[in-house]
């Protein structure tokens, strides 16, 4: 029972506390880049969530299996990124089968997730933190939904800032990152929640 | 040692090995099947992405050929030559296309036409026209501030030194974004090939035109009689040049009272009958609207080169080629 205690606790740190974008602060370029619209943010989403799952899970067993095993883990950053650029292949070649539109919406982000640093992120502090299988797994996942509650939130503001009256200067990107500091303090409020 | 060095290799080259090959089945079972037209097409096309064809970007607008939706001819920026190109690749023949260019139809300038009142507000034709339609006394007029200017993505446009726009038609590649720009819709796409158009897009009366421009349109309808092909009409007050119908005649031109109709006088040819070939059938005589040609039957005929207008009527009836514009 405490066992499953600990992996909510894991899940709730990474969604809310520890938000990936939010008080990490990774996976900026993407999280400015494609929140233009909450369809294509949660496009990116479900990519990101896939990919970075996937990638807890091979890192896992590439760190244990090969790296330590043989004494290298100072391979470790490069042998990440390996697995992850393969993995945002497969993605790529997948989306473009099933959603011509969302690969069009994506663009450029849908390749540019293999130098996502939230995914690089989410593998090494699974080993940081000495995590289980179990609990790398849902480690990824969460960061992963982190990462896309942080996406289709600023989407859907963006969509009603299109609409609202700013000042020319403020127009675009400088509003925008006024509004990505304004949630990331409003996240700091889940501090709280986990002593 | 050997060891350090080849554990690395071996493991990270076995691991690329091993999803190299898992994305090459992928690739495989993932492939999408895409037409390699499109992206010949897309290499034809200029790639300004200027979207006069109607279509999102250049990209958008190669897609939509393959498609079968959008024409071949269908780019106004690359025109006839790059219609041939995308036609090749399509397999399709296309038939002359005639450029278009941009024209700003307004020759109100600071000395044919005066201001009501001195605008000294922000350098744009779109906030001077919400003041009373703008500084001028015409309120049709162009105000010479540069809103088509800002809008020309290829530097095609620039203000002469009377005030007025006046397009570079060398550089005009008919992407048509001055004409959206413009507030006095004063730009229209004419081909390139037309010499005559009328200056003035006034739909005031006469009365009232002539207190505002010396050069307005006072819509008197001469040039609609003095029109031999009924190429141009007199509607809303203002004369309009059919332009399929046009031949260059230039006698509207000629016949304008307030000189508001422009016709580029020096590329005007006369047309000139070759003797040895000429056989005397009458056929261009009679062809003749302005009775510039003469001679007798099976005598070699003459022009009048006072009279001829150039419209190469002649040239058109002739049967044995003996008449050439020069």
């Amino acid at each position: 029972m405490e066992y499953v205690g600990k992996l909510f606790m894991i899940l709730l740190s990474t969604l809310l506390v520890n938000n990936f974008v939010l008080s990490r602060f990774l996976g900026i370029c993407p999280f400015l880049g494609v929140s233009k619209k909450v369809s294509t943010a949660l496009g990116m989403g479900a990519a990101v969530t896939f990919v970075m799952a996937l990638a807890s899970l091979i890192t896992y067993i590439v760190q244990y299996a090969i790296l330590e095993t043989l004494g290298l883990e100072y391979l470790q950053t490069i042998a990440f990124i390996l697995v992850i650029a393969a993995l945002v292949q497969f993605v790529e070649m997948v989306i473009q089968k099933t959603s011509p539109t969302l690969y069009q919406a994506l663009g450029v982000y849908l390749p540019l997730i293999t130098t996502n640093c939230a995914v690089l992120g989410v593998a090494i502090i699974n080993i940081q933190e000495k995590y289980d299988l179990l609990q790398t797994l849902i480690n990824g996942t969460g960061a992963a939904l982190g990462f896309t509650l942080a996406l289709v939130l600023m989407a859907g503001i963006r969509e009603r800032l299109e609409l609202s009256d700013i000042p020319e200067p403020l127009k675009g990107f400088p509003i925008t990152l006024i509004t990505a500091g304004l949630m990331s303090v409003a996240f700091l409020g889940f501090q709280g929640l986990i002593k | 040692m050997i060891k350090e060095i080849l554990m690395p290799i071996i493991s990270l080259g076995g691991m690329s090995i091993i999803f190299g090959a898992g994305l090459a089945f992928a690739s495989q079972k993932f492939a999408v099947d895409s037409d390699p037209r499109e992206e010949e097409v897309r290499e034809a096309l200029p790639g300004v992405n200027c979207g006069a064809c109607g279509y999102p970007g250049c990209d958008g607008f190669a897609a939509a050929v393959v498609a079968g939706e959008a024409p071949v001819a269908g780019c106004p920026v690359g025109g006839a030559s790059v219609a041939e190109k995308i036609g090749e690749i399509m397999g399709v023949e296309v038939g002359a296309i005639e450029r278009e260019v941009a024209k700003v139809l307004c020759a109100g300038d600071c000395d044919n036409a005066p201001n009501k009142y001195r605008y000294q507000g922000i350098e744009d034709c779109v906030a001077a026209s919400m003041l009373v339609d703008g500084p001028k006394e015409c309120s049709y007029g162009c105000l010479g501030l540069g809103t088509c200017v800002r809008a020309c993505p290829f530097d095609a446009i620039y203000i002469n030194d009377k005030g007025i726009a006046e397009v570079d038609v060398d550089k005009c590649t008919s992407c048509e974004k001055c004409v959206a720009a413009c507030p006095k819709d004063l730009i229209e796409m004419i081909p390139v090939s037309s010499l005559v158009q009328v200056m003035c897009k006034s739909q005031d009366k006469g009365k009232d035109v002539k207190k505002a421009c010396k050069v307005g349109c006072i819509g008197c309808r001469i040039c609609e009689k003095a029109c031999q092909f009924d190429a141009i009409k007199v509607e809303d007050n203002v004369a309009r040049i059919d332009y399929d119908k046009c031949v260059n005649c230039m006698v509207c031109a000629e016949k304008c009272p307030t000189k508001s109709i422009y016709a580029d006088f020096n590329s005007r040819k006369v047309a000139f009958i070759e003797e040895d070939k000429c056989t005397g059938c009458t056929a261009c005589k009679r062809a003749c609207k302005f009775d510039a040609i003469e001679g007798n039957v099976r005598e070699v005929h003459t022009v009048i080169e006072d009279e001829c207008t150039g419209c190469q009527e002649c040239v058109k009836k002739c049967r044995f080629d003996a008449i050439i514009m020069k």
